[in-house]
């Protein structure tokens, strides 16, 4: 114990040799390393903070602006198939239209001339009529004229002469 | 991988310590057999924590550093290399090397140049006195009476952590500028997580929005003891050298911050030192003292801590290394020295991974320390 206390006064002894030393090696230590080291070192390291800060922040601002413009897209893109659908949807209107326009104007078309044919018909009808009356009123006529022409002996006899007459008349319609 | 040779790199300087440090038990056994001294392990520990004028290397080698000392009663400046002395067989200008520190003859007489001498020790009420016999006549020696501005083996370890420093860091700043903005590499992102660590952690949140003037300060600070710390604790040359576990390397280290807190200080902070607002005027006159002394003390912690936690993790690996020499009786009794070996080297390996441990927390805590007083003298108040 003596011997540390005795032998250890020499580690708490004033030396100024040493002092000075330490202070100039310290001293030009950082003084040298503080503007070509330390000072640098800062700098670069802040600014590679920043560069990395404003680079995560681009980052961010693209990712906003590219969702901005995903659904921008997807906005168009719905709107586009609204505009589809809604075409679509006016073009089978307008098809439907167009075919009940058509199947109506055919109709129409049809019904005129099925009234005109049938008119004609008629006409044609009344035509064949008026002549058949008059062919027939001629036919009676002629019939009454020969029958009345012809003199007729008995009851019988003229009797049959209608009758042949007649068949006559139906052969000849036929 | 990188931890597998940390390991074994942890390993090994566990092992190694008794060689290094110890290196020349057969010295020790001469003495012993000449019947000079025993294993004086206090002695030892303080003698290879404490500052020298030569490098010890192994055995009976060892790096001559240069001397220059003053001689302020002649106004004389000695410069010569330590190896001059012959291991103290000479005595140059009136000083002497002993135990590998410079002495000097305390005589006005004693003549200037190379003197033969014949160096001696006795103890007197506990003390260890040196001196030194020329011609019969006998002289006091004293590490006293001149100034020893040399480059010593602390001073050497500290220009080797600077200039380990130097290269480091300056490679760390040609990283950032050759590849500007990009991601790190190699050493630079080994240091940038610290250097981060000491921005965010330490200068950020004490000192506030000014950090950026001080940080190159706290940056240099803290590298500096850490580097010191680190490379104090390897055993081996040129390496070792107790340099923050120095009273008056921490000493300056404390007193730089002592001055940067000061100078930077605002007209608050003096003002709740020498008027503290708030308190009746009996009151601020009495704490006015107070807060003066504090301005010293809180520095003086920083030198004592630092100082005290370096030097006491050096002492206790150095102590447990000396058990090898204790038990093995300084080289004469082998079981001992087995056994020695067995209980040291489990518990120097696990001192020194504490002391990795301390030699980043003294770093941290000075440093952390420095910004918050500093933090303190540029706070504003509202």
């Amino acid at each position: 114990m003596n011997t540390i206390l005795l032998s250890g006064f020499t580690l708490i002894k004033p030396e100024p040799g040493l002092i000075l030393w330490t202070t100039v090696i310290f001293l030009i230590l950082w003084l040298l390393l503080g503007k070509f080291a330390f000072r640098p070192i800062a700098n670069a390291l802040k600014k590679r903070e920043q560069s990395i800060d404003e680079a995560l922040k681009a980052a961010e601002k693209a990712r906003l602006e590219m969702q901005e413009l995903h659904s921008k897209n997807e906005q168009l893109l719905k709107e586009a198939l609204e505009e589809r659908s809604k075409i679509l949807q006016e073009a089978k209107k307008m098809k439907e239209s167009i075919l009940v326009e058509a199947r109506n104007k055919a109709k129409s078309e049809y019904e005129k001339i099925a009234a005109a044919s049938r008119a004609e018909l008629q006409n044609q009808m009344n035509e064949a009529k008026m002549q058949l009356k008059t062919f027939a009123a001629d036919l009676a006529i002629s019939i009454a004229e020969k029958v009345v022409k012809k003199e007729l002996k008995g009851d019988k006899e003229q009797q049959e002469y209608v009758k042949t007459l007649l068949a006559d008349l139906d052969a000849n319609k036929n | 991988m990188q931890n597998k040779i940390l390991a074994i790199l942890l390993i090994g300087l566990a092992l190694c310590q008794p060689y290094f440090l110890y290196a020349s038990p057969e010295k020790v056994v001469e003495e012993i057999e000449a019947g000079e001294h025993a294993y004086d392990a206090p002695k030892e520990i303080i003698h290879h924590i404490t500052d020298a004028n030569e490098f010890h290397i192994i055995g009976d080698l060892s790096m001559p550093l240069p001397c220059i000392l003053y001689n302020p009663d002649n106004g004389k400046v000695s410069t010569f290399l330590s190896s001059r002395f012959h291991h103290g067989e000479l005595a140059i200008d009136g000083y002497v090397l002993d135990h590998g520190r410079i002495k000097m003859i305390q005589s006005d007489d004693f003549p200037e140049g190379e003197v033969h001498v014949a160096l001696h020790h006795e103890e007197k009420d506990g003390e260890e006195l040196s001196y030194v016999e020329v011609d019969g006549k006998r002289y006091e020696v004293e590490r006293s009476g001149f100034m020893d501005f040399s480059i010593s083996k602390v001073v050497f370890g500290m220009f080797l952590a600077a200039l380990l420093m130097s290269i480091i860091f300056l490679m760390v700043a040609r990283g950032y500028k050759k590849r500007d903005g990009q991601a790190p590499k190699g050493i630079q992102s080994f240091f940038e997580p610290l250097i981060i660590f000491v921005r965010d952690d330490i200068a950020k949140p004490n000192i506030g929005e000014k950090y950026e003037k001080y940080l190159p300060y706290l940056l240099s600070i803290f590298f500096f003891i850490w580097f010191n710390n680190m490379l104090g604790l390897i055993p081996f040359f040129p390496f070792g050298a107790n340099t923050t576990g120095n009273l008056m390397v921490t000493l300056t280290l404390a007193v730089f911050t002592l001055l940067i807190t000061n100078l930077s200080a605002n007209k608050s902070y003096w003002q709740h030192i020498f008027w503290m607002p708030g308190v009746p005027v009996p009151v601020k006159i009495l704490l006015a003292p107070i807060e003066l002394i504090a301005v010293f003390t809180k520095p003086f912690a920083l030198m004592v801590r630092l100082f005290a936690n370096i030097s006491a993790g050096h002492i206790i690996i150095l102590s447990l290394i000396s058990l090898i020499f204790i038990f093995g009786d300084a080289g004469h009794n082998l079981g001992g020295g087995i056994a020695g070996i067995s209980i040291a080297v489990p518990f120097v390996l696990f001192m020194n991974l504490l002391e990795l441990l301390v030699a980043f927390l003294q770093a941290f805590i000075f440093t952390i320390l420095t910004a918050l007083f500093i933090g303190q003298a540029v706070e504003e108040h509202h």
